[in-house]
């Protein structure tokens, strides 16, 4: 552990003082310290860097990446929010439209729904390209509102005087384009089957055919693969003197629960830190004038606690692989261009 | 400027040397990337003991372009820099990538492992 206001310190710990938060930023590189070899060496790197996954569903994901900075781990969630691809309806083709949703709020509405759709399987199509069972999935959704027969007179209750009254994601109907229908694995539809679209009245009907392309966040928000995508460093929370008594049970309340414990030593309290990790960092310690001068806030600043909870599109632990790839891609992009450079 | 070339291909990356300037003191336009690739690709070339500079900025909001400048010590090419950074850059993504599939793939067995 980095010992308090050392140069180590300030190297590796992010400090939350009272009045600022203190080294912030990243400052190991070569020729800013005396004695530290701070130039890039790989095998470092290699050794020290690590990942550790603590939980994941099917939609979310929670793990460590430990040993990397800021700069690269903050490229794998700016990719994950706007560059990681999906399918999503782009175009939708109105030909009857008789509720009171209008066209483009309608339309709207229908391309922020997740498709469940590999968009790996697909390719971009650009404004010039002709829609084809390679870059576009094609949905329709047709569906009319009517009068329930069978209902009792005195019911006031729409549930039961109309069928068809509430138009939800599961009524969108893939109509597979060329040979997508071949491809016995493909399934096509919305993530969701509950998403409400539009409500209807008896005699008002929706007929449209969407059209879903690949595109990226960075174009627009309903292209993004994930609900949120964020890191925090772990916290690290230093007791610098020993705690007791009536002392350590007001420390255990500025903290969130879990984060301080207490143990009965000799029939007295004393205060230890359990697990920093579960702490919010409220900053209640300082209000204690007599506490806070015995307790050192910091976040380890090589260590992210990162969580990405995905919107169903594709398992979270793919859309983290493939944030990692797109980064690699950028590179080689920039380097193929180099060499074509190179060869004029 | 256009975005384009001639060719009608896209512009990728420009290289700007302010005249009367050596090869040591480049600075790279990189079309459609921003902070992303910018600052991992900047802290990757801060790393190299042989820079003096590196610094990237974004013109302005609605152009999709960076300003990435590079000025090294003792003459080296500037160029080789960047492509030296850009190598690194994919080797660290290659180390992240297989550590994550190693880790999540033990993180799987050892679920089936508890279902058991």
């Amino acid at each position: 552990m980095a010992a308090p206001g050392g140069v180590e310190e300030m190297r590796s710990r992010v400090v939350l003082g009272e009045f600022g938060v203190r080294n912030v930023h990243t400052t190991d590189f070569p020729g800013n310290y005396a004695g530290y070899d701070d130039s890039w060496d790989k095998e470092k790197f290699e050794k020290n860097f690590r990942v550790d996954v603590i939980h994941m569903d099917e939609s979310t994901l929670e793990f460590d990446m430990v040993g990397i900075d800021a700069a690269i781990a903050n490229a794998f969630r700016r990719i994950l929010l706007a560059e990681v691809p999906t399918m999503a309806v782009e175009k939708v083709f109105v030909y009857n439209n008789t509720s009171i949703v209008q066209d483009e709020i309608l339309a709207h509405r229908l391309g922020l729904i997740p498709i469940r759709a590999d968009p790996r399987l697909f390719e971009y199509k650009s404004e010039e390209d002709e829609c084809d069972e390679i870059n576009t999935l094609q949905f329709q959704l047709k569906i009319k509102c009517s009068k329930n027969p069978q209902a009792a007179k005195e019911s006031s209750d729409p549930n039961e005087l109309y069928i068809n009254h509430k138009v939800y994601s599961k009524h969108m109907e893939w109509v597979p384009l060329g040979s997508q229908a071949d491809n016995l694995n493909a399934d096509f539809r919305p993530v969701h089957d509950d998403i409400l679209i539009a409500q209807l009245r008896p005699g008002q009907e929706i007929d449209v055919l969407m059209h879903c392309v690949k595109g990226i966040g960075k174009d627009h928000a309903k292209f993004s693969p994930v609900a949120t995508a964020s890191y925090r460093l772990l916290p690290e929370i230093t007791l610098l003197q020993p705690i007791e008594g009536e002392a350590a049970e007001r420390l255990k309340k500025c903290f969130s629960p879990g984060v301080i414990e207490i143990q009965e030593i000799k029939g007295k309290k004393l205060a230890r830190v359990a697990n920093a990790r579960l702490d919010t960092f409220s900053r209640e310690i300082f209000r204690h004038d007599d506490l806070k001068t015995l307790v050192r806030l910091a976040r380890v600043r090589d260590h992210y606690i990162f969580s990405v909870e995905s919107t169903g599109v594709l398992p979270p632990d793919v859309l983290v692989s493939e944030a990692i790839k797109v980064l690699m891609g950028k590179c080689q992009r920039f380097l193929e261009e180099l060499k074509s450079i190179q060869r004029k | 400027m256009g975005d384009e070339e001639d060719t009608g291909k896209p512009r990728v990356l420009q290289m700007v040397r302010a005249e009367g300037a050596d090869k040591s003191c480049v600075t790279f336009v990189l079309h459609n990337e921003d902070h992303t690739l910018g600052n991992s690709l900047r802290y990757m070339i801060m790393k190299d003991p042989e820079v003096e500079f590196c610094g990237y900025s974004i013109t302005h909001p609605s152009e999709s372009k960076i300003n990435f400048r590079i000025q090294t010590k003792g003459g080296l090419s500037a160029l080789e820099v960047f492509q030296k950074g850009l190598e690194e850059l994919t080797d660290v993504c290659q180390h992240v990538l297989s550590k994550f599939e190693a880790s999540m793939e033990a993180y799987k067995a050892q679920k089936d492992v508890n279902m058991e």
